[in-house]
């Protein structure tokens, strides 16, 4: 079906809190996503980003709007919406190959495929090495890594995905940014991902969208048009240097206004 | 030099790591002071062997209570009844605080009685117990189960709700159903926290054992240790006193291990 994979955000508000400590984070906000879309999310701190993506994963509700997703109304939170998370979310009991295959393994997948399936994913995040360690002994961009595995390997409709690399060092950043290309050019899922980082927005997303500053509403909706394959020498072309003026003006507006 | 001037300084350095050999010999020379003190009172005569026996008179005392078999009726007497009590709590009160720490509406409605009765002194109740239950076993593994219960509860509950948040999301992000997080995520999660509270709650059976076997034992180390009182022999006390604390830290090792064992992820 030609729904599958897109996500329809229609003009969500989100409060949070009662009375006095009411706080509005969200304001009527309203995006369309194709299928295979790879849509960045840029916004001042405290805009309401994560809270728009916990809502389209189904893990919070909003106040009023609605949220489809391959054309389904999102009530609750489902293997077909991935999430990968800024903090850690690894399950620590588990090695890297059973944190990967715990979506497959749950829906009952037979144990041949599903090894193959994970073979796949654990090479293309370059960790085939590390499939029996724990997470403990892995590093904050492996781990990431695995995160974003563990997602893939589920097979979502949707990857939403929350500053997945705004923990790590810049360096690891830059080969994170890498492999997720990598990863999202077989895969061509939709993707959601939310950054504060304009250079990655503009590398990763066919498209980015700026939220004002709290209550977060749309600002601004700009297509990438940069060719893929991509890779991050195109960060020193005017093209990109053009686009990054252009967000960079779009959130300078809101964050002087927070002051 | 150098190496005596950096072992000082891992000793002087907070959560500094010291090579296992100084922690040994530190062990020891606090156990040879304690012993040391002990031999200079009861040997010189400081103390009056009525209250305070000679080391030697204590392990005379363990060798004819174990030649004829007795000392071993003792203490698996004891061990039974603080086992029991203890099994019966931790099978009741793993369960039951993990959906405590889970199910707000659980912790709503048992958190104000167990708090109630969790400052209740034990001892208060042993007359209700024997009113109730008698005096046989299951008065004591009843004072054990109070002793241990209401407080491994609530640290149970704590460990279930201290579980991230964000664990538990990312496991609906694939697939699990809400009703499935607290024994998929939820209890695997907070595992190697529940064995610790186990491992701290099981020293405290062993405190209660003296009180369980107060009333109504016929045997046990607690037993023979008010015995003794009643005889004045101070070197059986001595001894109960020295195999409870002994018993105690064989259990805490068997926990540990236990740990190891189930959770090698969280060494
Ligand atoms: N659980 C919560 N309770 C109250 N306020 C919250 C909660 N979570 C987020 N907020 C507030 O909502 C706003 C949006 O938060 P968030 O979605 O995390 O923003 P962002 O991800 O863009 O930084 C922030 O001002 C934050 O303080
Ligand atoms: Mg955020």
């Amino acid at each position: 079906m030609s729904m599958k994979g897109s996500l329809s955000i229609q003009d969500v508000t989100l409060t949070y809190g009662k009375g006095e400590k009411r706080v509005l984070a969200l304001d009527g906000i309203s995006f369309e996503v194709k299928p295979n879309e790879f849509t960045v999310i840029v916004g001042p701190s405290g805009c309401g980003k994560s809270s728009l993506l916990y809502i389209a994963a189904g893990l919070i509700d909003a106040t009023s709007g609605s949220i489809l997703t391959s054309g389904k109304r999102v009530v609750e939170p489902g293997g077909d919406r991935g999430m990968v998370f800024q903090s850690y979310t690894l399950f620590p009991w588990l090695t890297v190959r059973q944190n990967v295959e715990y979506g497959p393994r749950r829906k009952g997948m037979p144990a041949p495929e599903r090894n193959k399936l994970v073979d796949r994913y654990l090479n293309e995040v370059g960790l085939t090495a590390f499939a029996d360690h724990y997470p403990k002994q892995l590093s904050g961009g492996m781990m990431q890594r695995v995160a974003i595995a563990r997602a893939l390997a589920n097979d979502p409709d949707i990857l939403l995905m929350d500053e997945p690399f705004g923990a790590l060092d810049s360096q690891t950043r830059h080969t994170m940014q890498k492999l997720l290309l990598r990863v999202w050019e077989h895969s061509h899922k939709t993707v959601a991902f939310v950054t504060h980082d304009i250079d990655e927005a503009i590398l990763l997303g066919d498209r980015v969208i700026v939220m004002t500053a709290r209550p977060g509403k749309l600002k601004a909706d700009i297509r990438i048009d940069i060719p893929r394959p991509r890779n991050p020498d195109v960060e020193l072309e005017p093209d990109f240097i053009a686009l990054k003026r252009r967000i960079l003006n779009e959130l300078r507006d809101e964050i002087d206004e927070d002051h | 030099m150098a190496t005596k001037r950096t072992l000082l300084q891992s000793f002087t350095t907070p959560f500094g790591e010291i090579p296992s050999a100084a922690a040994l010999v530190a062990a020891c020379i606090v156990w040879a002071l304690v012993l040391g003190v002990w031999a200079i009172a009861s040997y010189g005569g400081y103390v009056a062997d009525m209250f305070l026996p000679v080391p030697d008179a204590v392990i005379r005392r363990g060798i004819s209570l174990a030649s004829d078999g007795t000392l071993f009726v003792h203490i698996w007497s004891s061990v039974k009844v603080v086992i029991l009590g203890f099994l019966l709590s931790a099978v009741i009160a793993v369960p039951l605080g993990l959906y405590m720490g889970t199910y707000k509406i659980v912790q709503a409605a048992l958190e104000p009685l167990v708090n109630f009765i969790r400052y209740l002194p034990v001892t208060s109740l042993v007359p209700l117990f024997i009113l109730w239950i008698g005096i046989g076993i299951g008065q004591r593994v009843t004072v054990i189960f109070f002793g241990v219960f209401f407080s491994q509860l609530i640290m149970i509950a704590d460990e279930a709700h201290a579980v991230s948040r964000d664990l538990v999301n990312a496991s609906y992000t694939l697939g699990t159903k809400r009703n499935e997080a607290i024994w998929h995520v939820i209890f695997p999660a907070a595992l190697p926290n529940i064995i610790n509270t186990l491992r701290v709650t099981m020293g405290w059976a062993w405190t209660y054992l003296v009180v369980a076997e107060l009333v109504a034992a016929n045997s046990g180390l607690g037993f023979i240790s008010l015995k003794a009182m009643r005889g004045f022999q101070v070197d059986t006390i001595f001894l109960a006193i020295m195999l409870i604390g002994l018993l105690g830290l064989i259990s805490d090792m068997a926990f540990r291990l236990l740990r190891r064992w189930l959770c090698p992820w969280a060494a």
